[in-house]
């Protein structure tokens, strides 16, 4: 499989299908391994690394879920690809810096992506649309059993699987949900969401991290601590405090649509209007205005049929995708031109928002209550 | 507020965690914070902060001279890098690491996944250590004939081990 098919498709996860997938854009869970008694990549001499480089890729690239895979050397790889892959969130910012000794093996779909020597000699990744983090796990799980029965991992029987950085032994695992929340941001109670979530042992960051400064109302939750807790409790504890973290949403936007009907109408009215005429835009502004188009798409002011087209947009109108589309380097002025021309043109026959359509349900009383940690 | 890193420039991002209910709280600024990794979305986690931060002396206690004898890796060598030689530094290091991860995780021992080929070695040892008070306790006996036989056995168990 070639680059340029890995461009041309968009990859399961980014279609959007999985449940909850108006709140929750993404499910990921990562594994960290490592094999006994070899040095972590880190601390590796570069002939080392290749050593060990040389015995794992194959047997990943053998594995039955890797048939017709993408296997790359990350040596190979040109700086604008690897910054490609980092947007889709198929690599790491870090496996982005990494060259020689270094590769990264993805299957078709893009739902699953190890990276090897990494921090650790083995990260295992399983992306899924939606809230579907079990799932996720299931499938990076099984790969892992398949893989220890080849590769002499590096375990001990107190302590779980050992791994470069003490944050990480234990289960190894980092379980993570890509959340997409206007609702609470426009009613300003991000802060709160996010201090409760704090205290209870996960962590909140943006997009691409960027401070706690999130970009496009997109927040990623994940855990911290992976030693002393059993992998399907972190990931039960983590779905729970995500579907309240989606009720939370639900409720936000309906307080929005009946109390605060004109804000909500001028801020989709604004991103319509500056999306379809700007001639210029930073991929900050554009990430924050596509949010409010797709809260517009979920509340109905667009049909359905829009939400693919303004999904794409997200991904599409990063930097690299940008450059790797237009097939040559462009400084941020020449970038800005072209998002801003690329999103005019895929909103050109969008009809203008109608707010009639919007919907005034009840808050969904099929999600549990949530838990009371305030 | 400055930043806990560098101390020199306004923090912007603030983290907070509850570690065994005592509140830890880390403020950095934009610089530190993309130099701590915090943007990384799968690879940070505070616990990585207070490492780098305070952490590192935690391991120095323990082993204060102390070289891993697979990787050559040693305490001046962890507080440059936050990260670990390789697999064996966990035993070199272990009385510095136990009170690192008691603060950074939920327990002190996993509970989680096990992997066949672990779960192999445990039963093996458990036969192995069995088998090794049968023959003491045969010795003792001056029951040679049945020392003898778990001796074979014990040899036996050697060689599955070493595979
Ligand atoms: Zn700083
Ligand atoms: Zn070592």
């Amino acid at each position: 499989m070639k680059f340029n098919q890995i461009m041309a498709s968009g990859g399961e996860w980014l279609r959007g299908e999985g449940p909850h997938h108006q709140v929750v854009v993404s499910s990921r869970v990562r594994l960290a391994r490592n094999l006994r008694h070899r040095a972590f990549p880190g601390w590796a001499k570069k002939a080392e690394r290749t050593l060990i480089l040389e015995q794992i890729k194959p047997r990943v690239e053998e594995l039955p879920e890797m048939q017709d895979s993408f296997s790359e050397f990350l040596s190979d790889l040109s700086a604008l690809e690897k910054q490609v892959l980092v947007e889709r969130h198929l690599i790491s910012r870090e496996h982005a810096a990494k060259g020689i000794g270094s590769a990264v093996v993805m299957n078709r779909k893009q739902t699953l992506s190890i990276m090897i020597n990494e921090e650790d000699h083995l990260r295992m990744q399983s992306i899924r649309s939606g809230l579907q983090l079990k799932s996720a796990f299931k499938l990076v799980d099984k790969i892992d059993s398949v893989l220890e029965g080849k590769l002499d991992i590096a375990y001990d029987q107190r302590l779980g699987y050992l791994t470069a950085c003490p944050t990480n032994v234990g289960t190894g695992m980092r379980a993570s949900a890509m959340l997409h929340l206007p609702g609470l941001v426009l009613s300003d109670l991000i802060n709160q969401v996010i201090q409760a979530v704090n205290k209870i042992g996960l962590a909140v960051r943006g997009l691409y991290g960027e401070g706690t400064e999130a970009m496009g109302n997109l927040f990623q939750i994940s855990n911290q601590t992976t030693l002393g807790e059993k992998e399907d409790e972190i990931i039960a504890r983590l779905t729970k405090v995500i579907e309240t973290i989606i009720e939370k949403e639900h409720d936000a936007r309906q307080v929005l649509i009946q109390k605060k009907s004109d804000t909500l109408s001028d801020q989709i009215g604004r991103a319509y209007g500056v999306l379809t005429y700007a001639h210029a835009m930073t991929s900050k502004e554009a990430l924050n205005l596509l949010s409010i188009m797709k809260l517009a798409v979920d509340l109905g002011a667009f049909s359905e049929d829009r939400r693919l087209p303004i999904d794409e947009l997200f991904i599409d109108t990063q930097p690299a995708h940008l450059q790797k589309t237009s097939q040559q380097k462009l400084n941020a002025e020449e970038r800005d031109f072209l998002r801003a021309q690329i999103i005019r043109e895929r909103l050109k026959n969008f009809p203008k928002p109608d707010m009639n359509k919007v919907a005034r349900e009840p808050a969904p009383k099929s999600l549990p209550a949530p838990p009371n940690n305030e | 507020m400055l930043c806990d890193v560098c101390k020199c420039n306004d923090a912007s991002v603030f983290l907070t965690q509850i570690i065994e209910g005592k509140m830890q709280k880390v403020n950095l600024c934009d610089a530190c914070s993309k130099e701590k990794g915090v943007q990384d979305p799968t690879g940070f986690a505070l616990a990585d902060l207070l490492l780098g931060i305070g952490a590192a002396e935690e391991i120095e206690k323990g082993a204060p001279t102390q070289k891993c004898v697979v990787c050559g890796f040693t305490q001046v060598d962890f507080k440059k890098t936050g990260r670990l030689g390789c697999s064996e530094c966990y035993v070199t290091f272990s009385e510095g690491l136990g009170s690192l991860l008691k603060v950074m995780h939920k327990g002190t021992e996993h509970v989680g996944k096990l992997p066949q080929r672990a779960f192999r070695q445990i039963e093996l040892t458990d036969k192995m250590r069995s088998l090794a008070t049968n023959l003491e306790k045969a010795v003792a006996e001056e029951n040679y004939e049945d020392a003898a036989t778990l001796r074979d056995q014990i040899k036996q168990l050697e060689h599955q081990i070493a595979d």
